[in-house]
């Protein structure tokens, strides 16, 4: 499998106080564990096991997820902003890996 | 002998074969054990602490016909302020018929600004899907959605 490639999308300014909408999208295969190969083996489970964002250092929204995701795990969520700042992107890998993204929003 | 053949018209020998057919296609999936309503509801309650949980507050969004089980886009929504006591701390969502019914949860902060999320999930069959939201104040919520599915997801 390629390595994992994130996608975020934050809108560039918002108003202070305002309710943001932001879509994630990282590609991953999210191996259930419960698919044989052609022998008849189980493939073993590899998928993305948590998620989270941050404002500023600040948690703002996290996910636990399981095998019941889709691939290519996508999450819609909401943050309130307050002051102009860096989002951060945290996926954790089933292997121990970790995949991150930032974005900047300008709040005015 | 003769007799039992004289009753077994061409109608009834199609559905016999069909419903053997449909045993053994039923025997085969049963395989990979799917979880039942029981596992769901210990879930639920190892999720509230023994609560049963209320209707209201709690949307959970989820398509009525779900063509391919592997990406059913669903959502939840949970009505507050998302300050001091009403506030959303959790969500979950599990699956009645997959093989484990867990499928994710959602945590949420005072910053997330609403209690609202969307993502997709994976399907085995038709089937209930049901969210439940836990509250600051101790509360809890629940929706549940019955979803039919087309063709499976979980590399059935």
């Amino acid at each position: 499998m390629a390595t994992p490639k994130p996608r975020v999308k934050v809108p560039k300014t918002a108003s202070a106080g305002e309710v943001i909408v932001l879509k994630t999208l990282i590609s991953h295969d999210m191996e259930s564990g419960q698919r044989k190969d052609k022998e008849g083996k189980v493939i073993p489970r590899q998928i993305i096991n948590k998620f989270s964002c941050e404002f500023n250092g600040q948690p703002v929204f996290s996910c636990d997820l399981d095998p019941a995701i889709s691939a290519n795990p996508y999450f819609e969520f909401t943050a309130k902003v307050t002051e102009s700042g860096t989002f951060k992107f945290t996926w954790v890998d089933d292997n121990g890996s970790t995949y991150s993204d930032e974005q900047k929003i300008d709040v005015k | 002998m003769q007799k039992i053949t004289m009753k077994l018209n061409r109608r009834q020998a199609l559905t016999l074969s069909a419903g053997a057919a449909f045993a053994v296609v039923a025997g085969i999936r049963t395989v990979p054990a799917y979880a039942s309503a029981e596992d769901t509801e210990k879930r639920i309650m190892e999720f509230t602490g023994g609560k049963t949980p209320e209707s209201g507050k709690l949307t959970l969004t989820a398509p009525e016909i779900a063509e391919n089980g592997n990406t059913v886009p669903i959502s939840v929504n949970v009505e507050s302020a998302m300050t001091g006591d009403d506030m959303v701390e959790s969500v979950i969502i599990l699956a009645e018929g997959n093989p484990n019914p867990e499928v994710a949860t959602f945590n949420f902060t005072a910053m997330s600004g609403s209690a609202a999320a969307t993502t997709r999930m994976r399907l085995a069959k038709t089937q209930n899907v049901i969210a439940v939201a836990k509250m600051a104040d101790g509360s809890v919520f629940m929706d549940k959605k019955e979803v039919k599915v087309t063709i499976g997801g979980c590399g059935g």
